[in-house]
Formats: C-alpha cells, sequence, structure tokens
C-alpha cells in the first residue's frame, strides 16, 4: 500500500512504467487489475481448450455407432468434466477476466477497490484444477455422474469424490471472494458523476451478476458437501434407505443451477449492448429498460429452478407455477433482443470481427432462447427432458451464446489491452469458420433429441447415425477453428506492427477509451470528468 | 463497393448453403431420418405433439420476424451504403409495445400447455397396473393383478456387439441397442397406471411413442398413466444418466390385442407355476453349470465381465476371489443383499432362486475358481423366505 501512496504524488505520466519487475512479483504476487485480469483471461482460454479437447472425445466416440475409442465409463468421466470445466473453467473465469480488466475503466476507478483479494481469488483457481483434473489419473477415474452430480449416483464414485467437492469448494470461495470485489468497486470506486444509471451495461450486469454468485455459490458448496458426508462419513441427505432424499438434492443444485447459467450469460448481454452500438454508431436502445430487464431476469431466476425437474414428479400446482414462471423469463429476454435490433435500426453499421461475434451471438441466442420456451411447457419437457433437444438448447445458448460474446469482447478490447490491432483478415475468417460450424454442430442434435435420442450416451441405434455424424463434423471443425482464434491472440500480443489509437474503434464511447493503448498501469489516477461525449449510454441530461 | 457487400454475399451463401444442406437431410422421405417428434400412440402423446407443433411455428414466426428486421437494417443502414445513423435512444410506445404483445403470446400458449398437464398428472381409473422399478442397468416389470414379474435387459446380440471394438458393424444387427430379451407386453385399448420406482441409482423410463417420460427415483414411487391405442411394438431408452451402462438400457413395448394379451397372461401363469415346481426338485451339477452360464451372462457379466476378471476398481473380479471361494453362505449373502454403497444389487428380489443358485454354482466353479460347491434353488428359496436363518 506505502508503494502505492508514494506514487499518487508522482507525475501520472510515470505510471506506466512502474510495473513491478520479475516474473514472480508481476505475476504471482500482482494486485494489479489488469493483470489479474490476464491471468484470469489465461486460465480461461487454457481451460476453453482443455474442454474443448474433452469434446472432440465425445463427438470422436459419437461419430458412428458402436464403441470404436473410449469405454463408456470413460466416456461418462469426459461428458462431465467437460460441463465441469467449460462452465467453471473457461466461461465463469473469462468473465471474471473481463470484469478485472475492464470495470474499473469503465467507471473511472484506478484499480479494483480490494486488490490482495482480487489475487487470491485468481490464484486458488489453477489450484483447483489442478486438482479436479488429476482425478482422472487416480484410480477410481475423474466424476462420472454428470455436472449435476445426482445422488445416488454420484455416491457410487471412488474416492477421487473427496477431490472433486474440494475443487468445487475452492472455485465457489473464488467466485465469492471475486464477486465482493465486483461489487466493492462498483458501489465504492465509481467517478463522481458515474452515477448508477450511467454505468455501462457490461458493468451493470456484472453487478447483478455478482449478487446472483454470492446467493448461489454458498447454495451449491453446501450441496456437494452433503454428498460429502453421505459418501465418507454415512449421512443420509440423500439416501433414501437412511431416510434421506435424493430429490432433495436436485432443488437444492437447481436452486444453484439455473441463477448459474444466468450468471454465464448476463454478462454476455452486457458486452453485446457495448459492442452493438459502437458499430452501429448509434446509441445503445432503451438503456434504463435493458438494466431493468437484467435485473428481472435475475429475480426470475430464482424461481424457475424445478422446470429441470419436471420429470422427477411434483404436484400439479408445483409443474403449473414452475412452467408459468419459465415462460415468464422471455418477457425481459425479448426485451433485450428486441432493443438490440432497434439499435442497430436506422444506424450506420460496419462489421469489424467484435461486431460480428455480437450480431451471431444475436442470432443465435435467439434461437436458443426460442428452444428454451418450447422446453418451458411441462408436458412436452416430458419429451424433451433429458434428450439431445435439451443438448441443443443449452449449448446454443452457451456456445453461440456466451462463448461468442467472450470472444466478441475480446476482440473488442484487444487492441486496447495491447497498444496493437489484431489481424481482421484471420478475425473473420475465425468468425465464420465458427458461426457456421456452430450451426452444423448443434442444429443436427434438435432433431436426433426429438426423434427420441437421450442425451448423455456413449453409443447410439443406428438411425441416428447421419446426424450425428455431421454433428461430429461440424464439431471438429469448430473445435479446430478455435486454433485461428489462439493464433490472433499471440500474433496481436507478440508481433502486430499495426499500432492502435485509444479510441480504436469510431464508434467507441465510454471511459475505457479515453485512456491510451494500452492504458497506463494504474488506470484512472485522478477521476475522470464525466459528462455525455465520454460516457458510453448518455440517457438523460448532464 | 465490391468489398463493402463481401458482407452480405457471405451470410447469403452461409444461409443459402445451410439451408440447403438441411433441406437434403432432413427431408424424412428422402433420407429416413426422422426429424421431428413422433405423434406416438396415445392420447397424451397426440397432445404433446400438437403442443410442440404449435409452440414451434410460434418460435418460427417470431424468429423470422426478429431476423428479418435485423437483417433488413444490417442490408440497408451500413456505413458503407453512407447511411447516416440516427441519434433515437428510447420510444415508450414500441416498448410497452413489445413487452405486451409477448405476454400475450405466453398466454395463448399457456392455455393449451395447461391443459395438457393437467390431462397428463390427473389419471382416470385405470383398468390394470404395472410397477416398473429401474436399475443398473435393467427393467424389472410387475404386473400387480396378475402377480407376473421378471426382468428385461439389453438383448445377447446387440450386448455383444456394444463392446468397445467388437468387430461386430452394428448396422448388422437388427434395432441395435434397442432390443431386449423379455419386453414388457401389454394391451391395446386399456388404461394402464405404472409405478415406477428404482432400486439403486435414478433411472428415467422413456417410450418416445407414449408421449412422456418419468423418473425413476429410489425411495419414492411416481405414477403414470397410458393407453395405447395401437398394438404394434415400440421402443425407447432409459433418459437419466445411471452410470456406465446408461446407455444400453433400453425398453420394448410389445402391445397386443386384449384377447391375445390374456393369451400371453396365460402363458406367463403357467412358466410361473413351473418356475416353482422346479424350485422343489433337486437340480443336477450340469444343470446349474448350464442355467448359470446363461444367467451370468445376461446378468453379471456386465460388471464382472464375461472373464470373470472384472473392471477395476468399481466392479471386483470374480476369479479366484474370497467370496466366490470362501463360505458358500458369504456369496449367498451378497448376491441376495447386494452391497451399499456399490453398484452390486440385491438380486434377491430380482432373479428367480433357481437362476440365483444357478449363477452362484456357476461362478463358483468358473474362471479357476474350484470350491466344487453345487448350491440348490431350494436352498436359496428357503433363505429367501426366512426358513433357513443366514449364518
Amino acid at each position: 500500500m506505502s508503494k502505492q501512496n508514494t506514487h499518487s504524488h508522482a507525475n501520472a505520466h510515470d505510471h506506466q512504467d512502474h510495473k513491478p519487475t520479475g516474473f514472480v512479483n508481476r505475476w504471482l504476487f500482482t494486485t494489479n487489475h489488469k493483470d489479474i485480469g490476464t491471468l484470469y483471461l489465461i486460465l480461461a482460454l487454457v481451460m476453453f481448450f482443455f474442454g474443448g479437447a474433452m469434446a472432440m472425445i465425445i463427438r470422436a466416440e459419437l461419430f458412428m455407432p458402436g464403441l470404436q475409442l473410449v469405454e463408456p465409463d470413460f466416456f461418462n468421466q469426459m461428458t462431465t468434466m467437460h460441463a465441469l470445466i467449460m462452465i467453471f473453467g473457461a466461461v465463469m473465469p473469462a468473465w471474471v477476466g473481463l470484469a478485472n480488466w475492464m470495470i474499473p475503466m469503465m467507471i473511472g476507478a484506478p484499480d479494483m477497490a480490494l486488490p490482495r483479494l482480487n489475487n487470491w481469488s485468481f490464484w486458488i483457481l489453477p489450484f483447483a484444477f489442478a486438482m479436479l483434473i488429476s482425478t482422472l489419473f487416480m484410480d477410481s477415474g475423474g466424476p462420472a455422474a454428470g455436472w449435476t452430480m445426482y445422488p445416488p449416483l454420484s455416491l457410487q464414485g471412488g474416492q477421487s469424490f473427496a477431490f472433486v467437492v474440494f475443487s468445487i469448494h475452492m472455485m465457489g470461495i473464488s467466485s465469492i471472494m471475486g464477486s465482493i470485489n465486483i461489487i466493492a468497486t462498483i458501489m465504492n470506486m465509481r467517478a463522481p458523476g458515474m452515477t448508477l444509471l450511467r454505468m455501462p451495461l457490461f458493468v451493470w450486469t456484472w453487478l447483478i451478476t455478482a449478487f446472483l454468485l454470492i446467493a448461489v455459490m454458498p447454495v451449491l458448496a453446501g450441496a456437494v458437501t452433503m454428498l460429502l458426508t453421505d459418501h465418507f462419513f454415512a449421512t443420509s441427505f440423500f439416501n433414501a434407505a437412511g431416510g434421506g432424499d435424493p430429490v432433495m438434492f436436485q432443488h437444492i443444485f437447481w436452486f444453484f443451477g439455473h441463477p448459474e447459467v444466468y450468471i454465464l450469460i448476463l454478462p454476455a448481454f452486457g458486452v453485446v449492448s457495448e459492442i452493438i452500438p459502437t458499430f452501429a454508431r448509434k446509441p445503445l436502445f432503451g438503456y434504463s429498460a435493458m438494466v431493468y430487464a437484467t435485473a428481472s431476469i435475475a429475480f426470475l431466476s430464482f424461481i424457475v429452478w424445478a422446470h429441470h425437474m419436471f420429470t422427477v414428479g411434483m404436484p400439479l400446482t408445483a409443474g403449473l407455477f414452475f412452467m408459468y414462471a419459465t415462460m415468464l423469463i422471455a418477457v425481459p429476454t425479448g426485451v433485450k433482443i428486441f432493443n438490440w435490433v432497434s439499435t442497430m435500426w436506422k444506424g450506420s453499421m460496419s462489421f469489424e470481427t467484435p461486431m460480428l461475434f455480437a450480431l451471431g451471438f444475436v442470432v443465435l441466442f435467439t434461437i436458443g432462447g426460442l428452444s428454451g420456451l418450447m422446453l418451458a411447457l411441462a408436458s412436452v419437457d416430458l419429451q424433451y427432458h433429458d434428450s439431445y433437444f435439451v443438448v441443443a438448447h443449452f449449448h446454443y445458448v452457451l456456445v453461440p451464446g456466451s462463448i461468442f460474446a467472450l470472444m466478441a469482447g475480446t476482440y473488442y478490447w484487444l487492441p486496447k489491452w495491447t497498444g496493437r490491432m489484431y489481424s481482421e483478415k484471420w478475425g473473420k475468417i475465425h468468425f465464420w469458420l465458427s458461426a457456421i460450424s456452430v450451426n452444423i454442430l448443434f442444429f443436427p442434435q434438435h432433431y436426433l433429441g426429438l426423434a427420441g435420442m437421450p442425451r448423455r450416451i456413449p453409443d447410439y441405434s443406428t438411425q441416428f447415425t447421419d446426424f450425428n455424424m455431421i454433428s461430429s463434423i461440424g464439431g471438429f471443425i469448430f473445435g479446430a477453428s478455435q486454433l485461428i482464434f489462439l493464433g490472433v491472440i499471440i500474433h496481436c500480443v507478440y508481433q502486430s506492427r499495426k499500432p492502435a489509437s485509444s479510441r480504436v474503434w469510431e464508434g467507441a464511447k465510454g471511459l475505457e477509451w479515453t485512456l491510451s493503448s494500452p492504458p497506463p498501469y494504474h488506470s484512472f489516477n485522478t477521476p475522470p470528468v464525466i459528462d455525455a461525449t465520454t460516457i458510453a449510454h448518455a440517457e438523460g441530461t448532464y | 463497393m465490391k468489398k463493402h457487400n463481401t458482407f452480405i454475399v457471405a451470410a447469403a451463401v452461409t444461409a443459402a448453403v445451410i439451408a440447403a444442406f438441411w433441406l437434403l437431410l432432413a427431408a424424412p422421405g428422402y433420407s429416413g431420418n426422422e426429424i421431428n417428434m413422433t405423434r406416438g400412440v396415445t392420447t397424451m402423446s397426440a397432445i404433446n405433439y400438437q403442443l410442440h407443433m404449435i409452440v414451434l411455428w410460434i418460435c418460427v414466426v417470431i424468429g423470422v420476424i426478429v431476423f428479418s428486421a435485423m437483417f433488413f437494417s444490417i442490408v440497408l443502414h451500413r456505413k458503407s451504403r453512407n447511411h447516416e445513423a440516427a441519434q433515437f435512444t428510447h420510444s415508450t410506445k414500441a416498448e410497452i409495445i413489445w413487452t405486451v404483445i409477448p405476454i400475450l403470446i405466453l398466454v395463448v400458449i399457456a392455455v393449451p400447455a395447461t391443459k395438457a398437464l393437467v390431462k397428463m398428472e390427473v389419471a382416470p381409473e385405470t383398468e390394470m397396473t404395472v410397477k416398473i422399478t429401474g436399475f443398473q442397468w435393467r427393467w424389472k416389470y410387475h404386473y400387480v393383478e396378475d402377480d407376473i414379474q421378471f426382468i428385461s435387459s439389453l438383448d445377447s446380440i446387440s450386448n455383444a456387439a456394444r463392446r468397445l471394438s467388437s468387430g461386430i458393424d452394428p448396422r448388422s444387427v437388427d434395432n441395435y441397442l434397442l432390443e431386449v430379451d423379455h419386453p414388457l407386453v401389454l394391451p391395446a385399448d386399456t388404461k394402464i397406471k405404472f409405478l415406477i420406482t428404482a432400486d439403486d441409482v435414478i433411472h428415467s423410463w422413456w417410450v418416445p411413442a407414449l408421449g412422456w417420460k418419468r423418473d425413476a427415483v429410489p425411495g419414492f414411487i411416481n405414477e403414470a398413466w397410458t393407453e395405447i391405442m395401437e398394438p404394434g411394438t415400440y421402443r425407447g431408452q432409459c433418459a437419466e444418466l445411471c452410470g456406465k451402462d446408461h446407455g444400453f438400457m433400453p425398453i420394448v413395448l410389445k402391445v397386443l390385442p386384449k384377447a391375445q394379451y390374456r393369451k400371453w397372461v396365460q402363458g406367463q401363469k403357467n412358466r410361473m407355476d413351473d418356475e416353482r415346481s422346479e424350485v422343489e426338485r433337486l437340480w443336477s451339477r450340469e444343470e446349474l453349470m448350464e442355467l448359470g452360464e446363461d444367467v451370468y451372462a445376461a446378468q453379471c457379466a456386465a460388471c464382472h465381465q464375461a472373464d470373470g476378471m472384472g473392471l477395476a476398481p468399481a466392479f471386483p473380479a470374480l476369479a479366484g476371489s474370497a467370496v466366490t471361494n470362501g463360505p458358500v453362505s458369504a456369496h449367498i449373502d451378497v448376491v441376495l443383499h447386494g452391497r451399499e454403497g456399490t453398484a452390486m444389487q440385491a438380486w434377491g428380489s430380482m432373479l428367480s432362486a433357481a437362476d440365483i443358485a444357478a449363477a452362484l454354482t456357476y461362478t463358483r466353479n468358473s474362471f479357476g475358481n474350484k470350491s466344487g460347491d453345487v448350491v440348490q434353488p431350494q436352498t436359496i428359496s428357503r433363505i429367501k423366505n426366512g426358513k433357513i436363518h443366514r449364518k
């Protein structure tokens, strides 16, 4: 702290060069929001390829009927680990990384409110994931009961289950600390004049996401702790033979699980709401409606959990309640989609890579949202549930949803982070290959599910062959396309010779674009002046 | 100008290629690929099919409207066409409209959806009851009124073909992975109640032609009902991940006209009577070994493997094990009552006394095990009925 205090007396221009020296000081002990953001993003990218490799194993096994490559138990470990790694290792840390980088710059703050906590939130994660992945090499193998870990099946796992539970606890601690930090930063560190309703939407969506995380991560921790004691200490929380209730786990899990899926998507709404106005050269349509819609979605996420459980059996009135509540989510989500389209309407659009990914997001996320509406209908869900239709639905909202938004955000802010332009040509090639292959990958899965193929099976009846084969081909192309993404990033960071201006994009608005590219090590040492020309969403008067 | 249009051309070509591709592959008449939900053969499946089609078309229309507006804007409101950006930021009227209209659409969907759920959940008076018990990885069916019961497992041809690198082409197997040894036989035009539960982990009983699935949860009994209108064979699978052989737990329904069904019931009753008298006689070692080999292949080999070597670490080897070579009473105890916390079932309620005795005899005298023991069906029967105290 004393080091920072002496700095604040020095000339602001000095700061850029006062990074800690040496690898350990710079990265292991860092308290800087940008360095920690970078660490989060690197971890997320590594995990993305890890989880992606598992998806490739899954799609390779499903390429043809019959078992060619892996035993069913290993296949189940792959589906389970793919989900855990993609959700907790790729998408969540990537959003925290973006939050770390962007929130202080977007609200006119020098850094995050709690820098040491920030360091700890990150450095827990590599250990958590090392432990989770290490279970694959243990005698009893990795977790194989699905990422939902339903007992009694998950309790049949071997000793490695304890490692899985401990790693989930560590991820939860990291998420909670990260969220506390984000809330503290947004509540306390805004520049004068940056009122709540002038904040960029990315900041708003993250604020709401952080509250969701704090509310539900302890619920998950409780659920997995009960699994732990059922497994190793002979309790009977979920053991029917001991007076427990296996269905109770599902209620607890999905009370965490449904807000969790909005944790994965709400920051995506934020990023897309920043990018579309920039490239439409037109202010975001209905800023305050967007904020209220986000808050409504967050509220609804707490009262719809049992729509994951329509087949478990529940009273008719409960079924009706959860069906109606789930259908209601379509209203605020619709508002968002209409507002994005209205933002484009009568704009002056150009189609650089971030915009392409944002547009891809709007179209493909909408498809995922519409299949979500179909799944909400409890009675038809008795057909859809646990089939490939569901797999198609949630991959549409997660891959061309969350992950496209993450890529859009990466391309959008990469020049700001590095001070250099990425290769627009290769960015566009990455987009088109991804956008086409993701549809070849996931669209046929709707057909498979409707035709009766259950999810999480390593082998299938021969009538499902064609669409599985097509889906796998799409999967391989999609997987390979992501190597282009890696290449574009590495090229931009180390090789690109094209400098980025501080504004980078012609239509970009917001405080982050008033800083140089790359920005100084401590973002804003003196609070910036807030007026209609510097902030992203200038609704109302100044 | 040429460069400016690259985006439109790329988008149009992409859309056209994808559309053509799907039309070609998705046409069921052309390729034999089913792409839509089945209409099924029950009232419930027809209702769900209709509801599915209604909401699907509503979604398609919404999608077309939203995407048209978006692409219209993308094509016309571009910088490359020198379109000047308007600067409006909101329109209360528009926002009210697109909040209210979706709510109205939801109400329109909610009406049939509510009716369908009520129809499913409020069962009519039923004429017969079948209790379905899921366990790793087969189904047990118990006809409550007629007291018939049997286990239904993946048939042996699929079971051989599905092994890793089995060398058997699944395409050469009829109904690969969707065939069982003993199908669930049901009468047509009869209101049937199902009581669905599980013995070990959660399973889910799903035959798409009936229009629903229901989870089989240990400690719970879920109710469902059906009335099948057309005789025929209908296939389904377990739909809830239940361990390594989750994908190999099919369901086959054989629906017969009522008269034929009664005949089948009589046949089953005779079979069960035969089994009862079979239990009382003394079996020869050869008979037990022969039956035991079949029972082992159908019930035990999935975990303990055909060669008795098991699959470490979850599924122990029987070859040379302390249980198969130790005291017979302990072995009987494990087989009848299972081992808690593992995948080992309590087979006492699943298999007949003869099957259990044969499997015990077989495992104690195979895979290099040489106990020489012969376990008689009547011994098992008496233990099961509490006439001999264990240990």
